[in-house]
């Protein structure tokens, strides 16, 4: 039992000065996506089916290369931003920190795999 | 982790129904809420029939007759019976307002009253809201000013002033903030949104001269940003405000000052 004011208890440690940042990264990367994927899919679509020469060959291509990449890489942070968000949401003390730690690792790690895969298809 | 089911001694059980009025032809099964901590037992739910021929039009009109008449130790805050006060806000038929300005013709079926949702219980329809009025306390809900106090008045345009309608209405009910599923999650951080209304409210003000600070205190992932504009603030509110619009201008001038 601590004999904390209820002032103190609401006030807590006071604000972080942070989440500005978070919220407009999401509200970008949102607007950016909604433009990339289906045009991702699109070409996606397009070279599914097809044989492996011709699907390494659309990949190969600059524009659909740095599309993928794009895709990848704001797709993932986004991810990334969004889950931090619901582990916070449905989460609390320590578990609520390793979740967020594993979230980040599994984004970065997912990143450069694919990124990785792109390359080797690309180069 | 998120818990799913009630804790054993908060699980609600089947209480007391009590008799029909005799000679009664227009009834209403109104099903109530009670809990005492003083008895050691569990929360219940108990059953009553008022005379609606015999009783006012509004849910708090019901409430005390079922008070004054059937069983006197039903408890429940209210004051102004007009929708001013606040005092009477509790979970009618589902949806939180205030049994002052809510219709018994409005309720479909029976009647069922809870009290204001993942709050702690005082008793019966009481809800322990001290952290609640705390949070609002930490806004600085007040003008704050840098200039000397003018000789006469702080003066305020005609538009100026209208950007405090849909804002200065509110009276702190917690009907909002008790539907909001974030400040159910994070309720220990999460302003909520009547806090961050009446944030917005000083923070707009052409008087207030702290936006500065106001707007530093509330840049927080949980304080403001818990707040996903999941829009039952706006839905529930008995005075017909909208608290999700003033977050969302709260986060928009966030942005306006950081980008």
């Amino acid at each position: 039992m601590r004999f904390l004011t209820d002032r103190k208890r609401a006030e807590g440690k006071g604000a972080a000065h942070s989440g500005t940042e978070h919220h407009w990264y999401m509200i970008v990367s949102s607007v950016g996506l909604a433009l990339i994927v289906p045009t991702f899919l699109y070409i996606f679509g397009s070279a599914l089916g097809g044989s492996h020469t011709d699907v390494i060959e659309t990949f190969s291509h600059p524009g659909v290369a740095i599309l993928t990449g794009l895709v990848l890489f704001v797709g993932l942070q986004h991810f990334q931003k969004g889950a931090q968000t619901m582990i916070e949401d449905y989460t609390q003390g320590s578990t609520r920190k390793i979740l967020i730690i594993c979230v980040i690792a599994l984004s970065y790690g997912m990143t450069a795999t694919g990124l990785f895969a792109l390359g080797k298809i690309a180069f | 982790m998120v818990q799913l089911r009630l804790p054993k001694n908060s699980r609600i059980t089947t209480g007391k129904t009590w008799p029909k009025p005799e000679g009664a032809t227009n009834v209403r099964k109104v099903q109530i809420y009670r809990w005492n901590p003083d008895d050691g037992q569990n929360p219940r739910v108990d059953t009553y029939f008022v005379d609606m021929d015999n009783c006012g039009p509004m849910v708090l009109d019901a409430l005390i007759k079922i008070k004054n008449e059937i069983d006197p130790t039903l408890t429940f805050r209210r004051s102004c019976r007009e929708g001013i006060c606040g005092s009477c806000a509790m979970n009618i038929d589902g949806i939180n307002t205030l049994a002052c300005i809510y219709g018994m013709d409005e309720v479909k079926g029976d009647v069922k009253i809870y009290p204001l949702p993942h709050m702690p219980v005082v008793k019966d329809l009481i809800p322990d809201l001290t952290h609640f009025y705390a949070q609002h306390a930490s806004i600085m809900p007040w003008l704050e000013t840098k200039t000397n106090t003018p000789a006469k008045e702080w003066k305020q345009s005609i538009e100026d002033r209208e950007k405090l309608d849909g804002l200065y209405e509110c009276v702190m009910c917690a009907c909002c903030s008790t539907a909001c599923p974030s400040y159910w999650w994070n309720g220990d951080k999460y302003l909520g949104p009547a806090a961050l209304l009446h944030a917005y409210r000083w923070i707009i003000d052409s008087r207030d001269e702290a936006t500065p600070e106001r707007l530093d205190d509330l840049e927080d992932p949980f304080k403001l940003y818990r707040c996903h504009t999941i829009m039952n603030c706006a839905k529930t509110c008995p005075k017909g405000l909208n608290p999700a619009k003033a977050i969302s201008e709260i986060k928009r001038m966030m942005v306006n000052r950081a980008v």
